[in-house]
């Protein structure tokens, strides 16, 4: 399989480390005063830590390009044919992002 | 004494006669010439018979003259270099080559293992189902080695390679696979429009069947326009020949995999040059022009030695110049098969008969049987007579209900050509079938692949050219290649009409699988059984799954199982294709990733230093770490170790922690940052102080550990185990890139920028003083505990010095940039000189690190959260961060859970094992009363006993209580006292002092 990063081209897949489902969105850092945390946060996180898809058919996943320039990659992936819809970088992903709050 | 190349022919052949070759088959010398193959030198030296078969034992002779080959399998070379299985077809003939058949005992004409013929009916198929099912404990003692030893084909040398094999890349536009004359038709299409080609041939020589069919081309004879075409090829700087290299797997992303054979012609290979490459090829596009292999038919006695394919007697005749007869019948259902008779008749061969199956006979046949002077048969052969060293003739079932006998020493089968449909079908492409060819075409290729020539069943040269030229030039044009392809290639047509004949009954077996020995009454038996799905019918039978993965018999099995089933060629299908396409050696796999170079090797910097000194190193990773630095008298690593300790505590010693993970985390939210990936707080960390950090893994589990210092405002230096380093480094990578990415910081590892030290014990000031500037205040208050800053050394130079403790002595880690690493630590070595200094490894550095009952990789385990650990205490209540809410789960919590203890055995002279399990004192052992493990342990000189950490349940309620360590794994037994995990100044005085 060969992956084209936005940031070094086309490389081979040797490069990157696979991580998995893409969808799951962390819940976000809660301002916590004396250990009481935000309602519902434990099935949230639950659903968050645990309840990944992993079929056979089109997932977005995370890749990390270890052997290269250290990205965070999300990519559309047919897991059965392995054919690549498309490659983006992570929003905080690529050189020193200058501009960032 | 050498034979004399009985069977060679005058004259012809693509052979030096002006280089002879002498080589040895079973012990007998033999001379061949250069450009011969085993098997040709063979087929030149009149052998026929060349192995036995893999069940039944049965002589065999060679069927074909390429890597399809089922029958002629050697054991190529001797000693070490000892390869089995090696196919005689392909195996190219040098200086010396030794040869030995397989699967015969004592010798190849007398095999004791032939019995197996004549007991034939135990051996049908499903025989290991059925046979041996019972009792189920003789399997694995009886019936498998018994079976082993009985069938199996070549043997191993058992001796390591002694040859080296490398690995590379290429890039291409189009890979051109095979060159036969569809091939160098589509090469020098895409190849005079710019693209860049690799054309690729198995073979020694480019050309394919051109080499043994010739033919004319463009109005000259094909060997000439062959030389023609490859000159261009050649001369054109965008095209890559690359020959003895097979194509054999497609995988994904247009990434093939092929098969460099540098030298497997040779006796040795060169100094310095590999015996094989194994090529990752990335190309754009693909035109696999694999041509196609001749298929046999199935009928009595088809295996004898001296039946051969058609098509490998007009190459051994046409490129070797070797006669496999010189008496030749032909058994055919097709045109092709008819080439042989000509070439052969060309060639001098007397022809005995053709046998065809087709009722009506064309002109051009017709003419040929008169000028030839041989009769044609309308009917089928229906028996092989001979003995086991060759043929002597054939019986025959006439069409018109009649019979006839005719000697022959050479019978000839053409059952048709199947395309080469493995590559196309390696991304699970399911062939398509051709009723007009009776063969399976490529369908649903892989993306950018397209197949040509015979591979795609258009079989006559003309069509070969044509189609290639086509494919060529699409592949090109199909990414915006433009210069001129010029005309294709031009051969005056050959219609080839086929009518299929797949079995011919008979009295007695008829191969389909010669390799495998499986029978056309072997599929009737299945398919009785009930195994009628190709997928059954293949594992039922084995067919097609011995080393030539059914080349040859696989399209001919699954015609005869539609046949007996009453459904379609089309209906019963194909069974899944998947590479490797050729048998590729592990070797080549492996490249050179063997023995010492099998991965990658890390050194610290102090490390050609330790080396000088003797020191003992241990494999940490990839890292090699200084284990121990024994002295002169010391001869068990115990005596070294409890030196270093003692050393350590009451004077000073330094040790190489250059291993540990260590990033560079920058940028205004760095604080903000770490406070999210910690447990504990760093935003709040002054500049110029170290803290000890817990990383959580978003379960709650403990992820790392590590000392993170703050050095200035907005730069924080993180260290991590040495384990963990690379992970962790990605795990705070997705942190920032994909969690927080508004978070201003930047994450830099450099483990390998800096070396570290430990330098620790009661004298480590006096020691540092000796290295460090004067100026520079190392007192209590100048430079307190957890105190982190950068100094001057004595001449100049600056280092970064921690004042933090592994070993709970007072100590210091002092870094410089790596390249100074070796050069501190003769400097420590040398100024420590008058306090006594001693280098220490990793084992000192495991037992102070228990006296002082600091957790380790042993108990950062994957299963203990920060409570269990003794840590609880550092969940910040202030901050939110990684891993605090699924850490609060009832079961992480439990009060029950194992928690690390120290532990020390009873019985002072004894030694504590890790692994031994804990069970309360007077219990029986089981898993209901096994509450927990020792995880570490280590002798300590202080206590001058055995000591060690677990993780016991409910275990910090329980100190002083005495329990059972059990140990079955070592068959010990004893009694341990659960105590603090702190054995040594658990007031922690001595790290302040």
């Amino acid at each position: 399989m060969r992956i084209a990063c936005p940031f070094c081209g086309e490389r081979e897949n040797g490069e990157f480390t696979y991580l998995g489902d893409a969808k799951p969105k962390r819940p976000a850092m809660v301002a916590i005063d004396g250990g009481a945390g935000a309602p519902g946060e434990a099935e949230a996180f639950y659903d968050y830590v645990y309840l990944r898809d992993n079929f056979a058919g089109e997932m977005s996943e995370y890749w990390y390009h270890g052997g290269g320039c250290r990205s965070w990659l999300v990519i559309e992936r047919n897991t059965l044919t392995h054919d690549i819809k498309s490659v983006r970088a992570a929003p905080g992903a690529g050189a020193a992002k200058a501009g960032a709050k | 004494m050498a034979s004399a190349q009985s069977n060679r022919l005058a004259k012809g052949g693509l052979i030096d006669r002006n280089a002879p070759l002498s080589f040895t088959f079973d012990g007998k010398a033999m001379i061949g010439y250069a450009g011969d193959t085993l098997a040709s030198a063979l087929v030149a030296n009149g052998v026929t018979l060349v192995g036995r078969s893999f069940k039944y034992h049965r002589p065999r002779g060679i069927l074909t003259a390429g890597p399809e080959e089922p029958n002629a399998l050697v054991e190529l070379r001797s000693g070490a270099r000892r390869e089995a299985n090696t196919k005689a077809t392909t195996a190219e003939l040098y200086d010396g080559l030794d040869a030995l058949s397989q699967n015969r005992w004592p010798s190849l004409g007398f095999d004791v293992m032939s019995v197996n013929s004549l007991l034939s009916p135990i051996f049908v198929a499903g025989f290991y189902y059925k046979t041996f099912m019972w009792p189920a404990k003789f399997w694995e003692k009886l019936y498998e080695p018994a079976i082993r030893r009985a069938a199996g084909l070549g043997r191993t040398s058992g001796i390591a390679d002694p040859d080296h094999y490398e690995k590379a890349w290429a890039h291409c536009d189009v890979l051109v696979v095979g060159s036969g004359p569809a091939g160098l038709a589509a090469a020098l299409a895409a190849g005079r429009t710019g693209a860049r080609v690799i054309l690729a041939e198995e073979d020694r020589l480019a050309g394919g069947r051109l080499n043994s069919d010739g033919g004319e081309i463009d109005g000259m004879p094909a060997g000439e326009w062959l030389a023609g075409a490859l000159a261009e090829l050649e001369a054109l700087p965008n095209v890559r020949i690359m020959t003895r290299t097979a194509v054999f797997g497609v995988y994904d992303g247009g990434t093939y995999g092929a098969l460099e054979r540098v030298n497997d012609h040779l006796p040795v290979p060169p100094v310095h040059q590999p015996r094989q490459r194994l090529w990752r090829i990335v190309a754009k596009r693909c035109v696999v022009a694999a041509g196609a292999i001749e298929r046999p038919i199935v009928f009595s006695g088809n295996d004898r030695p001296g039946v051969m394919m058609a098509s490998a007697v007009r190459t051994y005749v046409e490129r070797f110049a070797a006669a496999p007869g010189k008496r030749l019948a032909l058994f055919t259902n097709n045109d092709d098969g008819w080439k042989t008779v000509e070439a052969a008749h060309r060639a001098g061969i007397e022809i005995a008969a053709v046998i065809d199956s087709r009722k009506d006979l064309s002109q051009h046949h017709r003419a040929l049987a008169q000028s030839g002077g041989f009769a044609v048969h309308n009917g089928v052969v229906v028996d092989v007579k001979g003995g086991k060293t060759g043929v002597s003739g054939v019986e025959i079932a006439l069409a018109n209900g009649g019979s006839a006998q005719i000697a022959a020493d050479v019978l000839a089968m053409s059952g048709g050509w199947n395309p080469s449909v493995g590559l196309s079908s390696h991304h699970r492409g399911r062939p398509k079938w051709r009723e007009d060819i009776a063969a399976f075409v490529p369908e649903g290729a892989p993306a950018g692949m397209l197949s040509a020539g015979a591979a795609n069943g258009d079989f006559s040269l003309s069509a070969c050219l044509r189609t290639g030229h086509e494919a060529g030039l699409a592949a090109a044009s199909d990414l915006g290649f433009k210069g001129r392809a010029g005309k294709a290639p031009a051969a005056s047509d050959e219609a080839i009409s086929i009518s299929p004949l797949w079995h011919v009954e008979g009295r007695k077996k008829g191969f389909v699988d010669f390799q495998h020995d499986v029978t056309a009454s072997d599929i009737a038996l299945a398919q009785r059984e009930g195994f009628e799905s190709v997928e059954h019918l293949k594992r039922y039978t084995t067919l097609g799954m011995a080393t030539d993965q059914g080349k040859n018999s696989n399209v001919t099995g699954l015609a005869i199982m539609s046949e007996l089933t009453r459904r379609s060629i089309p209906q019963t299908g194909t069974t899944i294709y998947r590479p490797p396409h050729v048998p590729v050696a592990i070797g080549a796999f492996a490249g050179h990733h063997r023995d010492e170079n099998f991965h990658s090797v890390r050194l610290t910097p102090s490390h050609h230093w330790a080396a000088e000194r003797g020191a003992v190193f241990v494999d940490t990773g990839l890292w090699k770490r200084a284990q121990w630095y024994p002295i002169a008298g010391e001869n068990d690593w115990l005596t070294s170790v409890n030196r270093e300790v003692l050393t350590v505590r009451n004077g000073v010693g330094f040790c190489d922690v250059s291993t540990l993970g260590k990033i560079d985390v920058m940028g205004k939210d760095a604080g903000a940052f770490l406070d999210r990936v910690y447990i504990n707080a760093f935003a709040s960390l002054a500049v110029g102080k170290a803290r000890y950090g817990l990383m959580l893994r978003e379960d709650g589990i403990v992820m790392d550990d590590g000392t993170t210092s703050r050095l200035a405002e907005d730069h924080y230096f993180l260290t991590t185990t040495t384990a963990k380093a690379g992970p962790v480094m990605q795990y705070l990578e997705f942190c920032r890139q994909v969690l927080w990415p508004e978070l201003d910081v930047q994450l830099t590892s450099c483990t390998d920028q800096w070396a570290q030290f430990s330098i620790a014990g009661p004298k480590t000031r006096d020691l540092l003083r000796e290295i460090v500037d004067p100026a520079e205040d190392l007192s209590n208050e100048g430079f307190p505990f957890m105190g982190v800053r950068e100094v001057r050394l004595r001449g100049g130079m600056f280092a970064r010095l921690f004042r933090i403790s592994f070993s709970g002595e007072m100590a210091f880690e002092i870094s410089v940039p790596a390249r100074y690493g070796d050069a501190m630590a003769r400097n420590l070595m040398k100024a420590g000189e008058p306090f006594g200094v001693v280098p220490y490894g990793t084992e000192a550095l495991g037992v102070m690190r228990i006296e002082k009952g600091h957790i380790a990789g042993a108990e950062l385990n994957g299963t203990t959260t920060a409570d269990d650990l003794g840590l609880g205490k550092m969940m910040s209540k202030k901050k939110d961060f990684v891993g605090r809410v699924m850490a609060g789960r009832e079961a992480l919590t439990a009060p029950d859970r194992q928690v690390v203890v120290g532990l020390k055995p009873v019985d002072k002279a004894r030694r504590l094992r890790s692994g031994a399990h804990i069970i309360p004192k007077g219990a029986a052992v089981g898993p209901d009363t096994d509450q927990g493990y020792v995880t570490s342990v280590c002798h300590s000189p202080m206590l001058g006993q055995w000591i060690g950490l677990g993780l016991v349940e409910r275990g910090r309620e329980r100190i002083g209580e005495i329990v059972r360590a059990h140990d079955p794994l070592r068959g010990e037994d004893y009694y341990v006292e659960i105590c603090n995990p702190v054995f040594y100044d658990p007031e922690g005085g001595r790290q302040r002092g």
